[in-house]
């Protein structure tokens, strides 16, 4: 016969004190691990969502990153005028042929620190091409004059990014004429301007990047074997999703390993926490477990019923970590991404999933924590105990 | 002294339970000590740089290159000694699985400005006269298997194409903070096979004196402001710790788990200490009443809740000194000179104290007030 749940429950609230310390410890383990990998997520969707999968992201052959290609004009001319590439409703193809460049930028809560931002210079097209960008504020800047739309993220984080205001990089002044947003991707760390204004100031008559849609969203891998075996140019093409989810592969390799392998010694730590309490408690009522298996309860039912005790202050352990880790949820950081060396700003991302990994991962520290001394209660001695 | 078998018993009465306790006070200063190096590491990295050591680059950015022609008009500068150049070359390795940091130098200037890098003399003259040579760290040689006379292939990433260098020397550093994972070869052979584009990455500039560095600093790029290419010099200081500061916050997130982390097992571990001074409460009562003070019982709790938190220290602190010692840890290459540092050991001490005055009082103080009377009815 299984021992009511509300035996434990009751047992708990005996000893709120120390249920109390041990939940809120097993709290803390929880809370860090959702942060830690909320903060994971939040880095890998903002490159997830940069790519789009109906994009291809031409780069020089061998370039592992934006930064490290180089494309020439004709190459450009070229990709442009491929059967693979789709039209905008202007009979135009949506190609956006882009310098990509880095620029030091002074932060605004502390101007002796420099950020490294992307500043990517596009053609008109780049706009439609790249779907999730959509102008909040302002408008787009014209071309042939030194205009510049500054991502959403950048806004907060670095002065003179305001519309109207001028911005000061690469030797020249830039008119900041719109802000830009792009569902929370990497894009939203980025300036943009026209790439026929940002070539001369910056590397001369070389593109770093030709992005364009696919004429058929399927037919990616006949793309890219026509461009890659094209003999008039050595290029590498990549779907854009892959591309930036890639990018986001250090990092989000580092940051994973950091979450589990702090989160599993501090879990480890907080499980024999929970057994010593286990154990002092199973000790100060060996009495009264005696008693049960003296009116007829199975050591099996005693052995869960323990076992059900542990979980549950896991579990309101569980839900504190929950509760503590909530209120990070959104709040943006920035880090350097290293594959690109570009500073990304992106925010912590506290999903369900999240929560409920970390009420499963307290439970199971709770069961764990709880198994040996629950199998000690099972096979107390009556006979001992209640002498 | 005379009681020191009284505490011994104590603890070993449930053997179990003081190895967890002392197991979770260690996992949880163990932590604690590896994530304070993570950050000691990083502010050690940013305080890097000779204090005679300038570095120029181009003031539009650090990918932009300067024009190597520079070299001689920096040399002209007051107060300047030497000048050597550097490009940064991102050559992949392999798969490029393992990332380190590779770079085409001048090479005669540049070891004569570093005298942190340290060849064998032999070594250093076959670099020196092999345009195709590398010199490498010496964790390359047991990360990847390499030897001595060895060719090497990179891909470039930024420089297409295969590039082929052969290990002529092998280096040590003296400070831990250039690391021991770098490639570096001939500018020389660079430039001739990029198509002699003059171009380098940065400058580095020796100087006189320290207390120039701000006026030097200024006047090179004064020489260069109207030019297609100006300058942006600081100390080599300021230029690591750039880099540094790149990291964004993570010093700050570390800084923050490490006290949740020493937090939640203090919690922890005082809840298993509390609990079993409680189930002594009759113990003590006898104790008082043979006649031990309320002073002693005071002490004797406290000094079991010591032994318990300082063990617990002693082997959390003591093993993260050692582990990151014997494995050579160096965070993929991003925390070089990882070291758990005195002043971590120590901080880790005080907080083994703080465990120690938390979890021991409490029941110290229980102990030592506790009524005979009322203690001694409950014992059977």
């Amino acid at each position: 016969m299984k021992i009511p749940i509300l035996y434990n429950v009751r047992s708990v609230m005996q000893r709120p004190f120390s249920t109390a310390l041990t939940a809120l410890g097993v709290g803390l383990v929880v809370a860090v691990f959702i942060g830690m990998l909320a903060l994971a997520n939040g880095f890998r969707v903002a490159l997830a969502r940069t790519g789009s999968a109906a994009n291809v992201l031409v780069l020089r052959k061998g370039a592992d990153s934006e930064l490290s290609s180089g494309l020439p004009r004709d190459v450009a001319s070229m990709i442009g005028a491929s059967p693979h590439v789709a039209t905008g409703p202007d009979g135009r193809p949506l190609v956006s042929a882009e310098v990509y460049v880095l620029v030091p930028l002074h932060k605004s809560f502390d101007t002796t620190q420099v950020a490294n931002v992307v500043a990517r210079g596009v053609s008109d097209q780049a706009w439609t091409v790249r779907s999730n960008v959509k102008v909040v504020a302002g408008q787009r800047p014209a071309s042939g004059r030194a205009e510049i739309c500054v991502g959403q993220r950048l806004t907060s984080r670095f002065p003179n990014t305001g519309i109207g205001e001028t911005l000061r990089f690469a030797g020249r002044d830039w008119t900041v004429t719109c802000h830009f947003t792009a569902a929370g991707s990497a894009f939203e760390s980025e300036i943009w301007g026209e790439n026929e204004q940002f070539m001369p100031v910056f590397r001369g008559e070389v593109f770093q990047t030709i992005t364009f849609r696919l004429k058929d969203a399927a037919a990616f891998d006949e793309a890219k074997r026509a461009l890659e075996d094209d003999r008039r140019m050595t290029v590498d093409a990549h779907r854009e999703s892959e591309f930036y989810a890639q990018q986001s592969q250090l990092l989000g390799l580092i940051l994973g390993y950091l979450a589990w392998g702090i989160t599993s010694i501090m879990a480890v730590g907080a499980v024999f926490g929970a057994i010593n309490t286990m154990y002092a408690a199973i000790a100060a009522r060996s009495a009264e477990i005696a008693v049960l298996l003296t009116i007829g309860f199975k050591p099996f039912s005693i052995l869960t019923s323990f076992l059900v005790e542990s979980a549950i202050i896991a579990a309101v352990g569980g839900v504190v970590g929950c509760l503590l880790a909530l209120p990070i949820n959104g709040i943006v950081t920035s880090t350097t991404n290293w594959a690109s060396f570009s500073e990304i700003a992106f925010s912590f991302r506290v999903t369900p999933m999240l929560l409920l990994s970390g009420l499963i991962f307290a439970v199971v520290m709770g069961v764990v924590g709880g198994f040996f001394p629950a199998l000690r209660a099972a096979r107390l001695q009556v006979i001992q105990a209640l002498r | 002294m005379k009681y020191i078998p009284l505490v011994v018993a104590n603890l070993l009465r449930h053997r179990l339970r003081t190895l967890l306790t002392i197991a979770s006070v260690a996992l949880a200063l163990f932590l604690f000590a590896s994530l304070r190096t993570v950050v000691t590491t990083l502010a050690a990295t940013a305080q890097f740089g000779g204090a005679s050591r300038l570095v120029s680059t181009n003031a539009t950015g650090i990918v932009f290159p300067l024009p190597i022609a520079y070299a001689n008009r920096l040399k002209a500068v007051p107060g300047v000694q030497g000048v050597s150049w550097a490009n940064w070359f991102g050559g992949r390795y392999g798969d490029g699985k393992r990332f380190f940091a590779n770079f085409a130098v001048d090479p005669e200037s540049y070891l004569a400005m570093y005298p942190e890098i340290v060849i064998p003399p032999d070594q250093k003259e076959a670099f020196l006269h092999d345009r195709s040579a590398a010199l490498i760290g010496k964790r390359l040689l047991t990360q990847f298997g390499w030897k001595l006379g060895q060719n090497v292939t990179l891909q470039g990433t930024i420089f297409p194409g295969d590039w082929t260098f052969t290990i002529r020397a092998v280096y040590t550093p003296t400070d831990p903070v250039i690391g021991d994972d770098v490639l570096i070869f001939h500018h020389a052979m660079f430039d001739e096979r990029i198509g002699r584009a003059g171009i380098a990455g940065w400058f580095i500039v020796q100087i006189d004196n320290p207390d120039h560095a701000p006026a030097i600093a200024k006047s090179i790029d004064d020489l260069f402001r109207n030019s297609s290419a100006p300058t942006k010099t600081g100390t080599e200081r300021e230029f690591q710790a750039s880099f540094a500061t790149m990291w964004g916050n993570v010093s700050l997130l570390m800084g923050t788990i490490g006290i949740a982390v020493v937090f939640a097992i203090l919690l922890v571990t005082a809840n298993a200490m509390m609990m079993s001074a409680r189930e002594r409460t009759g113990e003590v009562a006898v104790l008082k009443t043979i006649g031990f003070s309320d002073r002693k019982l005071f002490t004797l709790v406290m000094v079991e809740a010591g032994v318990l938190a300082l063990s617990g220290a002693a082997i959390g602190l003591g093993g993260a000194k050692l582990l990151y010692k014997a494995t050579n840890f160096n965070g993929l290459g991003f925390l070089p000179g990882f070291n758990v540092t005195s002043a971590t050991l120590l901080l880790g001490a005080g907080v083994a104290i703080a465990l120690m005055l938390a979890s021991g009082l409490v029941p110290a103080m229980r102990a030592a007030r506790l009524s005979v009377v009322q203690a001694l009815r409950h014992v059977e």
